[in-house]
């Protein structure tokens, strides 16, 4: 056939315009795949109530929304469709190690984003580091208030409470239940997080529950120190028949041996706010009665109910590692949800796989369903998450041969967190002004 | 004093050194970090050294390394100062104060004494830190960046390569020293104590001089560490594991010469970096196992090695 | 009055916990001039056995009481097994060292065998409370006190009774002390100074073994489990006096009075009171408070 000059030129034009077409309308390379650190105590002391359910929790959730199996609201597949490969990464070694070992992820090993971070520790060094580097780092479980205390961070966001609310929740939990107690004291490790763990609750109670006298002796041993018997005594002896204790790990598990023998539980309302991995591992010898709070609505407080997505989540967690999940399992696994809501609502906005920007600002002030309730994060210019606490007696069922936490309460965030512009401390001393519990 | 820089080995540490202030500029962020942490630690290994070869090894330097750190800390947040030079001075003089203070009592000690007390100290400090709510007990608290006559770097390359410079400036005054009179004591203390006295020295005197050089170090060296790593607390800086891991740097980098510390103390850092990464359960396994290596076959430490390659002849570094 | 008492006995029995683990310590430095830091190995190791045993028991259906021949099983087990494995192949090899470097060496063993506990036993706890309910509780001074570490308390007796009848009223005993006193003569008198070395060794570690799988009904087994341990017996033996039975157990009973104290009064002094002791005694009595007499050398 013979070719016009017309003919190329109406080729030409053709071709380009739907090249064009083709070109725009073709999305910019879809990534699929993401890589996403995952930090918590894989050895020492905290691996086992901890680290090792935490890191449990997030592989759980991230394996699920790989594969698209989560129930609603987090059905749909990826995260912006990418899958997402996790790195994990031991939390133990100190801090100096933590923060090399976070350069090497971010820029060794070039992750798009790190979550986790149990000890107060770890994540105070990190955090700057995070700003540092420019990458999105997710603080699971780490309790120190102090993380948006000293300044707003801007890749840095917590999808967890923090000590201010678990003390207050107990506070509240004795005002409905022990009103009547004569005076409180405390047990709690001689470092940052017993310390001020104690110190809130204290304060708390001298606000909400001013007719109760606090104790002049407040044990504080030192870290796994393993034996209690001096200090029992010394509690013994006391008048107060209330026990604060932020023990966890090998201490309340120790503790709770040494002094159920010596009756103490009978004589001594306990209250623990971190001991929950030992209600499960100490099974029948754990003792009923006790008060036993999981820094949330998290882990065994919510274990026989809750929403269909936490009746997944426990079975799932149940059906693969063989245990019940804790609080850390939640609070990994809430992180997860909320990179991935964080991700599908930016992908959405753009029209195309997001950029780290794009899924801060989603993330800034973000809400989201977990498996145990709502979080949101509306705190710390929208960093830092509130969600009620909650506390419950320990008890055991027979039929089921299980421990359970029975007359359980939730508070709500309102009541138990500082309100934005006042850190945790000087809410506490002014009497907790703007908490919607003190009546 | 020139013929100090005409020295083979100081020619070789001032090119190292300049070597390394170089890489910062091609080597990735991660480890120019971690190299920072090992001149920190080498320099406080350094002060160890001076000790060891006196035979004397301090099981509690971490309490000046912590003196220092902290006081970084504190000269921020009380009055405001972020001065590169301001800050290490200052670490440098409260060590140096504190180590003189304590070096009365600790100089009468030899041996597994000096070792003990010296770790006995440590941990007071410790417990003080622990338990002191007002310094963020075990939390500690962080350290801003770091300015250099109010200039304030976009990254941490520049406090690296401060850093690089002062522990070469540092290795060339603990040279001075080791060839001064007095310096040269140091090995004669550890083999016969009584001799030296008789020579008209005063041991004790000479112990202590070394004593104050070492916390000085170690102070300067806590200060860096607090720089590079943006926050202090006690765990890290003063808890017996500290000054355990610099007494295991000293043993693996052997007293043969000033450049050891660092060597041994980069080594350490990469070592536990991969170490972590490939086997974090048997990490202690490793370092116990190394250290068991280096006593048993390796006595003079890592630079013995290096010094068997390079075919010593003419010796004279002790 | 009461509360006077309860001091007195919460001190005794710390002081008890403090004895068991610190006599071995005590008595390798005295013979063997080496601060053993893998004491703390034979004390862990001895918690982990005896607690895993403890469960078998428990498991296979045994009454509680049982629980007690676990304790005393694995402290032989562990004392004999770790500690001649640990003279023969490492010790022999540095008796001509410095102190120093032996106490490294040491260090070391502990890092390694701490690494391979986790390997052995893994990360999670062992529990093994049998022994401690089964002697059930009783009202002393007002309060309630488990049997147990009364129990404890006679232990330690029983221990240091042994000790002081071994080393007075024995020829082992004699020779020990001989031993102590002085090496190179106690070898030109024919001693065979290597053998008493290595029994001194296994005693001493099975004297640590004793005492962790002895705490190791009371407390959760878990990985850390000794590294606080080294630190107070160390304070212990350094304040007692190195190489004497008689000071570890006046260190001992210093130590664990005077924490009791500061637990009752000033709880916040708690955590470094027995790092001040042990500063004290460093200054004002090096040797510690009942150490041998020791001829200068020169």
């Amino acid at each position: 056939m013979t070719i016009s000059i017309r003919g190329l030129l109406k080729g030409a034009v053709i071709s380009g315009l739907a090249a064009t077409m083709a070109l725009t309308s073709m999305p910019v390379a879809a990534k699929d795949k993401i890589k996403v650190g995952i930090v918590s105590f894989l050895s020492g002391p905290a691996a086992g109530p901890f680290g090792v359910p935490g890191r449990n929790g997030a592989e759980l959730v991230v394996e699920a929304l790989n594969k698209g199996t989560m129930p609603a609201p987090y059905n749909s597949k990826g995260f912006a469709g990418a899958q997402l490969e996790p790195v994990f990464v031991d939390e133990s070694g100190g801090n100096t190690k933590q923060v090399a070992e976070y350069r090497n992820l971010v820029q060794k090993q070039e992750v798009d984003a790190v979550i986790g971070y149990i000890s107060s520790g770890s994540c105070l060094s990190v955090a700057p580091v995070a700003d540092e580097l420019k990458r999105l780092t997710i603080i699971s479980v780490c309790g120190s208030p102090r993380l948006f205390e000293e300044g707003d961070r801007s890749h840095v966001f917590r999808t967890t409470g923090h000590a201010v609310g678990d003390s207050v929740a107990a506070s509240l939990y004795v005002r409905d239940k022990f009103a009547d107690a004569k005076g409180y004291t405390g047990i709690n490790q001689n470092y940052a997080w017993g310390q001020d763990s104690y110190k809130f609750f204290d304060l708390a109670m001298k606000t909400l529950n001013p007719n109760i006298s606090a104790s002049e002796k407040p044990q504080f041993p030192k870290i796994f120190a393993g034996q209690f018997g001096t200090e029992i005594s010394t509690l013994s002896l006391d008048s107060a028949e209330l026990v604060h204790s932020s023990f966890w790990d090998g201490d309340i598990e120790a503790f709770v041996l040494q002094a159920s023998v010596r009756g103490f539980f009978k004589e001594k309302q306990f209250i623990s706010t971190l001991g929950a991995s030992a209600v499960d591992r100490l099974g029948k010898k754990f003792p009923k009665g006790v008060v036993m709070g999981t820094r949330g609505e998290y882990g065994i407080l919510i274990r026989r109910g809750g929403s269909a997505l936490n009746q997944w989540f426990v079975k799932a967690y149940r059906d693969k590692y063989g245990a019940y999940p804790l609080g850390p399992s939640y609070q990994y696994g809430q992180a997860v949800l909320a990179l991935k809501l964080a991700m599908d609502k930016a992908a959405e906005k753009a029209g195309t796989f997001p950029d780290q920007d794009q899924i801060i600002d989603e993330f800034k002030g973000l809400s989201w369903d977990s498996f145990g309730g709502k979080i949101s994060l509306s705190q710390g210019n929208g960093h830092q998450a509130v969600h009620p606490v909650g506390f419950g007696i320990t008890d055991w069922d027979d039929e089921a041969g299980e421990p359970v936490i029975k007359d359980v309460k939730f508070y709500p965030s309102e009541c138990v967190m500082p309100p934005a512009g006042q850190t945790g401390l000087q809410w506490l001393e002014a009497g907790m002004p703007g908490s919607t519990c003190l009546k | 004093m020139t013929d100090i820089l005409a020295e083979k080995t100081v020619r070789w540490i001032a090119l190292a050194f300049l070597a390394t202030a170089l890489a910062s500029f091609v080597l990735p962020d991660w480890i120019v970090n971690n190299l920072m942490f090992g001149l920190a630690r080498g320099l406080a290994v350094l002060g160890l050294l001076v000790l060891w070869r006196t035979g004397l090894m301090s099981f509690g330097h971490g309490l000046y390394f912590g003196l220092g750190a902290y006081t970084v800390a504190l000269l921020e947040s009380y009055v405001g100062i972020t001065d590169l030079f301001l800050r290490i001075a200052a670490a440098v003089t409260v060590a140096a104060v504190v180590g003189f203070v304590l070096g009365f009592i600790l100089r009468r000690y030899r041996d597994i004494f000096f070792a003990m007390l010296s770790l006995a100290f440590s941990m007071v400090l410790y417990g003080i830190l622990a338990k002191t709510e007002a310094l963020g007990s075990t939390d500690g608290f962080s350290v801003s960046q770091t300015t250099i006559f109010g200039w304030q770097p976009g990254n941490k390359q520049p406090l690296f390569i401060a850093i690089t410079a002062f522990a070469f400036v540092a290795v060339i005054l603990v040279q001075i020293y080791l060839r001064s009179t007095l310096g040269r004591l140091t090995t004669g203390i550890r083999d016969n104590e009584i001799r030296v006295e008789y020579l008209g020295y005063s041991v004790a005197q000479a112990i202590h001089i070394k004593y104050v050089i070492s916390t000085a170090l170690a102070g300067a060296a806590g200060g860096m560490m607090a720089m590079a790593l943006g926050q202090v607390d006690p765990d890290s800086m003063v808890y017996w594991t500290v000054s355990g891991e610099l007494v295991f740097i000293t043993i693996m980098a052997g007293p043969g010469s000033v450049a050891a510390p660092f060597i041994g103390a980069v080594i350490f850092e990469f070592l536990r970096t991969y170490a972590f990464e490939l086997a974090p359960y048997a990490w202690q396994l490793i370092v116990g196992t190394t250290l068991l290596g280096i006593i048993f076959f390796l006595p003079g430490g890592i630079w013995s090695l290096l010094e068997k390659l390079r075919g010593s002849g003419g010796r004279h570094n002790v | 009055m009461d509360t006077a008492f309860t001091i007195l006995l919460d001190g005794l029995t710390y002081a008890s916990y403090l004895f068991i683990v610190s006599a071995g310590l005590t008595i390798i430095f005295g013979v063997m001039k080496i601060l053993n830091v893998a004491h703390g190995s034979f004390y862990a190791w001895g918690a982990y056995c005896s607690a895993y045993f403890v469960g078998q028991f428990a498991e296979m259906g045994l009454p509680d009481w049982t629980g007690f021949f676990a304790i005393a099983g694995s402290a032989i087990l562990v004392g004999a097994v770790l500690g001649l494995l640990i003279e023969r192949v490492i010790l022999r090899r540095m008796y001509d060292q410095e102190e120093i470097l032996i106490v490294l060496a040491t260090f070391g063993i502990f890092l390694i065998l701490e690494d391979v506990i986790l390997l052995v036993f893994g990360v999670n706890p062992y529990f093994a409370y049998q022994p401690m309910a089964y002697l059930g509780s009783i009202e002393l001074g007002g309060i309630t006190r488990d049997v147990y570490s009364l129990t404890l308390f006679a232990l330690a007796v029983v221990i240091a009774v042994m000790c002081w009848w071994g080393l007075n009223k024995t020829r082992w005993g004699l020779l020990l002390v001989a031993v102590i006193h002085d090496k190179e003569a106690s070898m030109a008198m024919g001693i065979n100074v290597q053998a008493v070395s290595v029994a001194t060794f296994v005693i001493g570690a099975t004297l640590g073994a004793l005492g962790g799988a002895y705490i190791a009904p009371t407390v959760s087994v878990a990985p850390g489990f000794a590294v606080d341990v080294i630190v107070l017996g160390f304070a212990v033996v350094v304040i007692g006096g190195m190489g004497s039975i008689p000071g570890a157990l006046i260190g001992s009973v210093l130590v664990g009075l005077l924490r009791a104290l500061t637990v009752h009064k000033m709880p916040e002094l708690e955590l470094f009171v027995i790092f001040i002791v042990m500063s004290v005694v460093l200054m004002f009595r090096p040797e510690g408070l009942f150490a041998p007499a020791k001829a200068r050398k020169i």
